[in-house]
């Protein structure tokens, strides 16, 4: 339940500057909830910036505060791990207009202090790195030796070379794009409707109430979570097969295994995550359109970032950032004569593959991050 | 590990500071040594086991073939291009020539020499398609679709006006003279600018 959600404390700090918006809104402070992981050095040199992707979290290699799980991503992150909490010092930040501790949709407003609900200003990528680069100014580091991140947490990553491109030396964009497709953009209004739909929606305003519209963030979840697994590998994992019965049962229960599965998914993420905010970052991954500022050229983005140094990977079964984008990227950054890595790996798991089991993929994470250490 | 002569060869012969793009790059045994060297190297490649060896060893490798995505590197972006062992499987090499000297004023292009005189032993005694140590493959599963003698090589340059700075030719691992190479030379690298 989104109450029980808010009711988490997290690691955080307000910075009391005001942050202005793309939208041309701003707000007055800004909250970021983080996590760190593995010592900073003297020289402040050693600092890895995980992104994390639209319903992840800043716990990426501790349990999840809410799920009791483990970290989204810690077979990637910890000691001896691809990103060596030994060697780096791992940070990783809740993003704006997300429910784990940052400011967000559940805010409290400053004057009535009621959750600001819908009133919290729409928010793009680019503000999220702002407000992550606000945490770095406020941690006194002022240079990353590397921006990581899988999905949106690629498109932040592709955001900080194109916004702060002398604040790091090395992006690693994972299953990723530069921008969001009209495919992509329909996924989500689908997950959206399905909110905004929900009688316990409210207008977003349903945190005071008993009610929270847990029913339609599940059928957004249910859709959403089709897109980041491929055809093979579900007709693999459920096929036709029934779930907990031997015949149909000429109804709408969940007869087979792949609905089962689905209702499941969907309803367990509402125990942890908010309606409201889910809104409002798929909103921020439908604006992104890294080439738009630059009259649709790429390349306008990376003019400053030919000293980054920039490794992609997509993964052959992903279809909602497919390969295409992966290589769209690519020739804008060897148009600027940026240095760029990129492989296409095999994996069965689509675009959740980043998160999963793809051993080349480790050994590529971290060649990345050791290069020129 | 000790590199192949005629990676040795290029790599002996680029000069500390360059930028380099080694096109057909494989896991990077070239690039880690022109690195050593202090050279900006680069690479293209097909097969993506490869490209993750490499990446792997923290060089700078993208998954690509060099019959389409030369296209995408801007004219000049680097000092040489390095195409090795690689010429003979390209669709048109006579293009790719074309693109190495594009996005590079020099190129080196080494190839295994179809005319060496165990390969025209082996066709004109046996009368079948030769398999030798540097053509290992059958006719029907070689990569090797543009098979290449040094003189037909040296026709294509001349024909296309680039001048050749330099040719090293490999009998074994050892040198042959350049007179005799097209008979003699098992490799060929040809150091070829615009």
């Amino acid at each position: 339940m989104a109450s029980a959600l808010h009711q988490i404390t997290h690691q955080n700090v307000t910075i009391p500057t005001p942050l202005p918006l793309d939208s041309g809104q701003w707000l007055p402070s800004v909250t970021i909830a983080w996590q760190s992981y593995g010592a900073l050095n003297a020289d402040r040199s050693n600092a890895v910036l995980v992104c994390h992707a639209l319903t992840g979290d800043q716990y990426v290699a501790s349990d999840h505060p809410a799920t009791g799980k483990p970290g989204w991503w810690a077979r990637m992150v910890g000691p001896g791990k691809p990103i060596d909490t030994d060697r780096f010092h791992v940070i990783c930040a809740n993003v704006l207009g997300s429910c784990m501790g940052s400011s967000g949709p559940a805010t409290p407003d400053a004057v009535t202090g009621a959750p600001l609900g819908m009133a919290f200003p729409v928010i793009t990528i680019a503000d999220m790195v702002r407000a992550q680069a606000m945490l770095l100014d406020h941690l006194g580091i002022s240079r990353l030796h590397a921006v990581v991140g899988g999905s949106m947490g690629g498109m932040q990553a592709l955001a900080w070379a194109a916004t702060y491109p002398d604040r790091l030396d090395s992006a690693l964009v994972i299953a990723s794009a530069a921008r969001h497709s009209a495919q992509n953009i329909a996924f989500h209004e689908v997950g959206r409707q399905a909110i905004m739909a929900d009688p316990d929606w409210q207008d977003g305003q349903y945190y005071g109430s008993a009610r929270a519209p847990t029913k339609g963030l599940a059928v957004a979840r249910m859709a959403a979570h089709i897109t980041y697994l491929s055809e093979a590998g579900l007709t693999e994992k459920f096929g036709r097969r029934l779930q907990a019965r031997e015949i149909k049962s000429f109804g709408f229960d969940a007869d087979f295994q792949i609905e089962s599965y689905l209702r499941h998914q969907g309803l367990a993420f509402t125990d942890r995550f908010d309606a409201n905010a889910y809104l409002y970052i798929t909103r921020a991954m439908d604006y992104f359109d890294l080439a738009e500022p630059h009259d649709g050229r790429l390349a306008g983005a990376f003019a400053h970032a030919k000293d980054v140094r920039f490794t992609l990977v997509s993964f052959d079964t992903d279809w909602l950032y497919p390969t295409s984008e992966s290589r769209r990227i690519v020739q804008a950054l060897q148009s600027v004569g940026a240095s760029a890595s990129f492989v296409e790996l095999s994996a069965p798991f689509g675009h959740d593959s980043f998160l999963l089991d793809v051993p080349a993929l480790d050994r590529i994470v971290a060649g990345a991050l050791g290069g020129g250490f | 590990m000790a590199l192949r002569p005629d990676l040795a060869i290029i790599a002996a012969a680029v000069p500390t500071g360059s930028r380099v793009l080694d096109v057909g790059c494989g896991d990077g045994e070239l690039m880690a040594a022109l690195r050593d060297q202090g050279v900006d190297a680069r690479g293209l490649e097909i097969d993506p086991a490869n490209v993750t060896a490499a990446i792997a060893r923290g060089q700078s490798v993208v998954q690509g073939d060099a019959n389409r995505d030369l296209a995408d590197y801007p004219g000049d972006a680097f000092d040489y291009a390095i195409l090795s062992q690689t010429l003979q499987t390209t669709e048109r090499p006579d293009r790719v020539v074309d693109e190495l000297l594009r996005i590079a004023p020099r190129a080196f292009v080494s190839f295994p020499n179809f005319a060496h005189w165990r390969v025209r032993l082996a066709l004109l005694w046996n009368g079948r398609m030769p398999v030798t140590r540097l053509l290992p493959v059958a006719w029907y599963e070689t990569p090797n679709i543009h098979h290449v003698t040094v003189s037909d090589f040296r026709d294509l340059l001349r024909a296309k006006g680039i001048a050749v700075e330099a040719a090293w030719y490999l009998s074994g691992d050892k040198p042959t003279s350049a007179a005799a190479a097209n008979w003699r030379a098992e490799h060929a690298i040809f150091l070829i600018s615009r």
